[in-house]
């Protein structure tokens, strides 16, 4: 190497700009490539700069990080340490045979039809991840959105999809959603969560070791209470009503058991349902280099580093945690791209106190896991009429039909036979319901495009052995 | 109370496109899925098999359900596309295409 060494860091979420931050104050020099606009992920999305928010931190926690990370890639980007590629839209990141280092192939632009390959000596993943809904009858109604499809809408574009909500599903995600949507004006009729108290309290003790986040999540609590928001634990939205859009749900109470207690559903009016239940990695570009996952994640070792020579790991694509892990993650993954690029072992002692915020946060983590589940026997009690294929329009009978009558034993079979996971999205949305109906766990996707890529840019690629 | 208000913005001036031949105002980057729920609309593509009505669903550019056409091109995502002034902006019925 002639010059100084270069890492791809793709996503400018926590992880990523943490990690970028951490490398280029090492002498590296960083490439981050995001997909947005402006930096910042899921967590710190900004609002969009032409509607001129002079108040950005409002709808946010933990601010002052955020503005420690801005600071510091900007001062990066001035000194020409970090290159910040941003509305760069990576659909695959290659290894070159030969050289060791990597090729990032990325489409330019919201309208994403322009092609940009960018080279590195090492790549790190900072994908972060998307929502998981499992689905009920009237899902598909406009009015019905993810929670965090909610509150990236309005931390992002400052607009609400109605004017009454229900926030429903499980994890922790639902607080701030409800929240946001509140302060942002919408009445917030209820938050629905099938979790109970019980379950939260059986874990109090693993969850007070981590007292800001067990605090933040009281916080929500109080300012809910503010908002009059009604707060229904161990319940569920068991079906969304309407004809051109949503106008009501029907929620029920749960037994300890997790299902739904005859004789006491009942309707709640609304425009708006924004609903989730919990959140996946985005795994694409590491399984197609190659990488080993561990369940739904990647699979990192204890420097973050993949079982892919020169290929580094953080944040949700790692494991789904937040944002006090993700950060965790990229400092120490940053670090030892650093040292790695410039062929010197790392020193883990240097890492010590993020070392300790990781395994803290991993533990945190795991138990929140378990606290928050779907209502058990959902997927027996989708009835056959339900689209679980949102783009390919398959329903939760023809995906029966394909298990029970055909014997499709594993959702890649469901799917020649359905066309469930064909579609537009890949399987993304519909992948975690025809796992549950088909008796098995969910498969990684395996996408060798980790998004449509026209035909143009891939016929204009320079050819390669 | 708006959802402008809790971060006291400040938009520079609106801008004006068309959906399906009605005026569209929107905020100078506004998305085209943020215009249309400002102008009270929710869904704009029906689905190849029933012709259901779709809209926002991830609001992240991952589900693909917020498809719309845009100056004649179908398939754009609303959530990601920002509105220029002048776009024209149209339901789109199955794929939006005419050989299909």
């Amino acid at each position: 190497m002639t010059e100084r060494p270069r890492l791809a860091v793709v996503g400018a979420g926590p992880a990523g700009l943490a990690a970028a931050l951490t490398a280029a104050a090492r002498g590296v020099r960083v490439l981050l490539v995001d997909a947005a606009d402006q930096a910042g992920g899921q967590f710190y999305r900004q609002p969009a700069a032409g509607l001129g928010a002079r108040r950005p931190h409002a709808p946010h926690h933990r601010w002052r990080t955020w503005e420690r990370l801005r600071t510091g890639l900007e001062r990066h980007r001035a000194a020409g340490r970090i290159t910040h590629l941003t509305d760069h839209h990576v659909w695959c990141v290659a290894g070159e045979s030969g050289s060791g280092g990597f090729t990032v192939y990325a489409l330019r632009g919201p309208g994403q039809e322009e092609g940009v390959t960018v080279r590195a000596d090492a790549v790190l993943l900072a994908t972060g991840g998307y929502e998981r809904v499992l689905p009920f009858p009237g899902w598909t109604l406009p009015g019905v959105v993810t929670a965090g499809g909610a509150q990236a809408m309005l931390k992002g574009q400052l607009v609400l999809p109605g004017r009454t909500a229900v926030v429903a599903g499980t994890g922790p995600l639902l607080l701030p959603v409800a929240t946001g949507l509140a302060a942002a004006g919408a009445q917030v009729a209820a938050l629905v969560e099938s979790a109970g108290p019980a379950a939260l309290s059986r874990r109090l003790p693993a969850l007070a070791a981590q007292p800001g986040t067990l605090a933040e999540g009281a916080g929500y609590a109080a300012r809910l209470l503010r908002h009059g928001v009604r707060v229904l634990p161990r319940h569920t939205v068991l079906a969304a009503h309407g004809t051109e859009r949503l106008e009501a749900v029907t929620v029920a109470a749960l037994d300890r058991t997790g299902r739904p207690r005859p004789g006491t559903a009942r309707r709640v009016r609304c425009d708006t349902l924004a609903v989730g239940h919990g959140l996946l990695p985005h795994t694409d570009l590491a399984e197609t280099l190659g990488c080993a996952l561990s369940g739904t994640a990647v699979r990192v070792d204890a420097e973050q580093r993949t079982d892919v020579p020169g290929v580094w790991a953080a944040g949700e694509a790692t494991g789904v945690g937040g944002a006090t892990l993700a950060l965790a993650e990229g400092r120490i993954a940053g670090q030892s791209a650093a040292a790695r690029l410039y062929g010197t072992a790392p020193d883990p002692r240097r890492w010590a106190a993020a070392d300790r915020t990781r395994a803290r946060a991993r533990a945190f983590a795991a138990a929140l896991d378990s606290v928050y589940a779907p209502p058990a026997g959902w997927a027996e009690r989708l009835p056959d009429e339900t689209v679980v294929c949102r783009c390919e329009e398959v329903t939760a009978g023809r995906v029966c039909e394909a298990v029970g009558t055909l014997g499709a034993g594993d959702a890649r079979t469901v799917k020649l036979l359905t066309r469930a996971g064909m579609g537009w999205c890949q399987g993304r949305m519909c992948g975690p319901a025809v796992a549950g109906l088909t008796g098995c766990p969910l498969d990684p996707g395996r996408r060798p495009f980790a998004r449509p890529v026209p035909l143009g840019v891939l016929a204009g690629l320079p050819d390669t052995e | 109370m708006n959802p402008l208000e809790p971060t006291r913005a400040r938009p520079g001036p609106a801008h004006t496109a068309t959906f399906d031949g009605r005026p569209l105002r929107a905020l100078p980057g506004q998305t085209v899925a943020a215009a249309l729920w400002a102008a009270g609309v929710t869904a704009w593509r029906g689905t190849r098999g029933t012709g259901a009505p779709r809209g926002v669903f991830c609001g992240i550019g991952v589900c693909f359900d917020c498809l719309v056409t845009v100056n004649d091109r179908p398939g754009q995502r609303a959530c990601l596309v920002p509105v220029r002034p002048g776009d024209v902006i149209r339901t789109q019925r199955g794929t939006g295409r005419d050989d299909d």
